[in-house]
């Protein structure tokens, strides 16, 4: 792992991008690790674009300022992909996770990634949380393939710290169905 | 031993004031304050704390009850920020006037208009003269730890002052990041029990708070408070030196970094400090001699430590995260270098005003201010006594 990874997530207001950036936050920080997590809040309502950011380190993290040069890039919403620029400020060699139905090959395509040296991952997280949990919530999947795309946490650590986090908010039957979604989003994301 | 968790700021600081278990809270939300007083009326409702929490209609109420209260005799608290703030305005000035040991922290954020809920310091600044003792915050460790501090500051008895301990609104207030608790059985012991010298509720001593004080002794009294602003220095002091046993965290009116054998310095508050840090390793690693001066302690004004830690210095820039409307610089630069005027050969003095409204600084903004010092320092001359940093002209 780098040094200092900076992670920028891409969602729609209510689709818990920020709620997975604080969940991933706190698993790397119960590891030991130094972690930010943040959102960038724009007038706040439900669907509008909205970005969260994190930052992983094993030395203390004093900076306070957005994200410009991710490392790695989630959408967690396909249709986000023509709304703003997911590329920007991403080198060469970063990495794309993205929500969509489409394979990776066809993804890099779409992208405009093909002959690039980025890493492209794809889960149709949708298509996972309305199988597991019931609803369009793709943001506990897309932790499951993070973890499963880059290594930066055990599959058990972060459905651990997932399972505290969210229980604070939601029933034990609601978790356990995050849970699952996880592990199979885990399974499923593909290069 | 202290817990280490991540926490956002504003949990840090809902967690420091259910660790003070206040005797009462008053308090109304407002962004980017809201989660405080969300998370700390859970404390109350789940019955984690004794505290007598008042749901007012405003910020005018809130800080009218907390006033209330800490004259009978309770140990009081409210939040709030930016508007709400300014709505509090008549009854905050009241609460420094009347010598009433609160503690509000303060989310940082741009005073309207134009509505804006990002951060700025508009909203404090506006506020350094109303008699509070201001604690400025560059993370959610240090809000986490100033709201320890302050009532022992507040309570005090050379000082009975109210005290604001600020943060950055969302940069810290919503931002998650590694930080040490301690366990509550330390830091009720380090507050310890809050004994009030004249309170209303002691039937058997009646007293009156706040009857009209006009020519024959107001000014006496406004001396006093001028002279328990003076006291607050060596209390902070001592309240840090105290705490820094139980922690192993140091705090002092000000934080130097990297400042000993400085030829350009910045002079910063709040979140940007921590960005500028990185900027000041990146120029230490090319042999360029940067340093920093953050400040905590804004109100009292630490005037002749700062004259004394920067007198070495070439070429200073003050960071301003609010404008004066002067015409002539942010508040901090004023007071920067009203404090460095008698120093003899001191450095050349310039205004940086930065972030309003939440606009992003970056270290690579940092290093354009030392750029530009570095050049006033070889030269000796300045060009621009006051620049806009990172705006689009």
């Amino acid at each position: 792992m780098a040094n200092l990874l900076e992670i920028r997530w891409h969602g729609r207001a209510g689709q818990g991008a920020k709620t997975a950036a604080l969940v991933l936050a706190e698993a790397a920080i119960s590891t030991g690790k130094y972690a930010q997590a943040f959102p960038e809040y724009g007038p706040e309502r439900m669907g509008a674009p909205m970005k969260a950011y994190n930052r992983i380190s094993d030395e203390p993290i004093t900076v306070h300022h957005h994200v410009e040069e991710p490392d790695i890039v989630i959408v967690l919403d396909p249709t986000l992909l023509t709304v703003g620029d997911v590329k920007a400020g991403v080198p060469d060699d970063g990495i794309y996770l993205i929500n969509t139905p489409l394979s990776a090959s066809e993804m890099r395509k779409t992208l405009d990634l093909e002959g690039s040296g980025a890493k492209v991952y794809t889960l149709d997280a949708t298509q996972v949380s309305m199988d597991t949990i019931g609803r369009n919530i793709p943001n506990t999947p897309m932790m499951g393939a993070l973890v499963a795309a880059t290594g930066l946490l055990e599959l058990d650590e972060l459905l651990e710290d997932t399972r505290i986090k969210l229980s604070k908010k939601l029933r034990p039957e609601v978790v356990d169905k995050n849970m699952e979604a996880i592990k199979r989003a885990y399974r499923e994301v593909a290069s | 031993m202290s817990i280490r968790v991540g926490k956002t700021g504003n949990e840090a600081v809902a967690e420091a004031m259910r660790q003070i278990n206040p005797d009462v809270v008053a308090a109304y939300p407002i962004t980017p304050q809201t989660e405080i007083v969300q998370i700390f009326s859970s404390f109350v409702a789940n019955g984690k704390v004794d505290t007598e929490f008042v749901t007012v209609e405003s910020e005018h109420s809130a800080m009218s009850a907390t006033v209330g209260a800490a004259s009978a005799g309770a140990r009081s608290m409210t939040a709030t920020s930016a508007n709400g703030l300014a709505f509090m305005w008549e009854i905050v000035y009241i609460a420094a006037g009347m010598r009433l040991p609160i503690v509000m922290p303060v989310v940082n954020r741009a005073l309207s208009g134009p509505l804006n809920i990002h951060c700025d310091h508009s909203d404090t600044m506006g506020a350094r003269d109303s008699g509070w003792i201001q604690l400025f915050s560059e993370n959610a460790q240090e809000a986490y730890d100033n709201a320890v501090q302050a009532p022992r500051i507040a309570e005090n008895p050379d000082v009975k002052l109210p005290v604001m301990v600020t943060m950055d609104g969302f940069i810290i207030s919503h931002a998650m990041e590694v930080m040490e608790i301690l366990e509550d059985e330390k830091v009720r012991e380090f507050i310890g029990k809050y004994v009030p010298e004249n309170p209303l509720l002691d039937v058997d001593n009646p007293v009156t708070l706040g009857p009209v004080d006009l020519q024959d002794w107001n000014f006496e009294h406004k001396r006093q408070q001028a002279e328990a602003m003076r006291n607050a220095k060596p209390v902070i002091l001592d309240v840090a030196s105290e705490y820094a046993k139980l922690t192993g965290r140091k705090y002092g009116l000000f934080e130097e970094y990297k400042l000993d054998d400085a030829d350009i310095a910045i002079v910063v508050l709040g979140s940007t400090a921590g960005t500028a840090k990185v900027a000041v390793n990146a120029l230490r690693a090319k042999g360029v001699r940067a340093g920093m001066l953050k400040m905590r302690v804004f109100r009292p004004f630490p005037a002749e430590e700062i004259a004394d830690a920067l007198k070495h210095v070439k070429a200073v820039a003050v960071m301003d995260r609010s404008d004066s409307f002067n015409a002539v610089g942010g508040p901090v630069f004023v007071d920067v270098r009203s404090a460095l005027y008698d120093v003899d050969n001191g450095p050349k003095i310039v205004n940086y005003i930065y972030g309003i409204g939440g606009r992003d600084v970056t270290p690579d903004h940092v290093k354009t201010v030392y750029a530009d010092l570095a050049k006033i320092a070889e030269t000796g001359q300045v060009e621009n006594p006051l620049t806009y940093l990172g705006i689009r002209e």
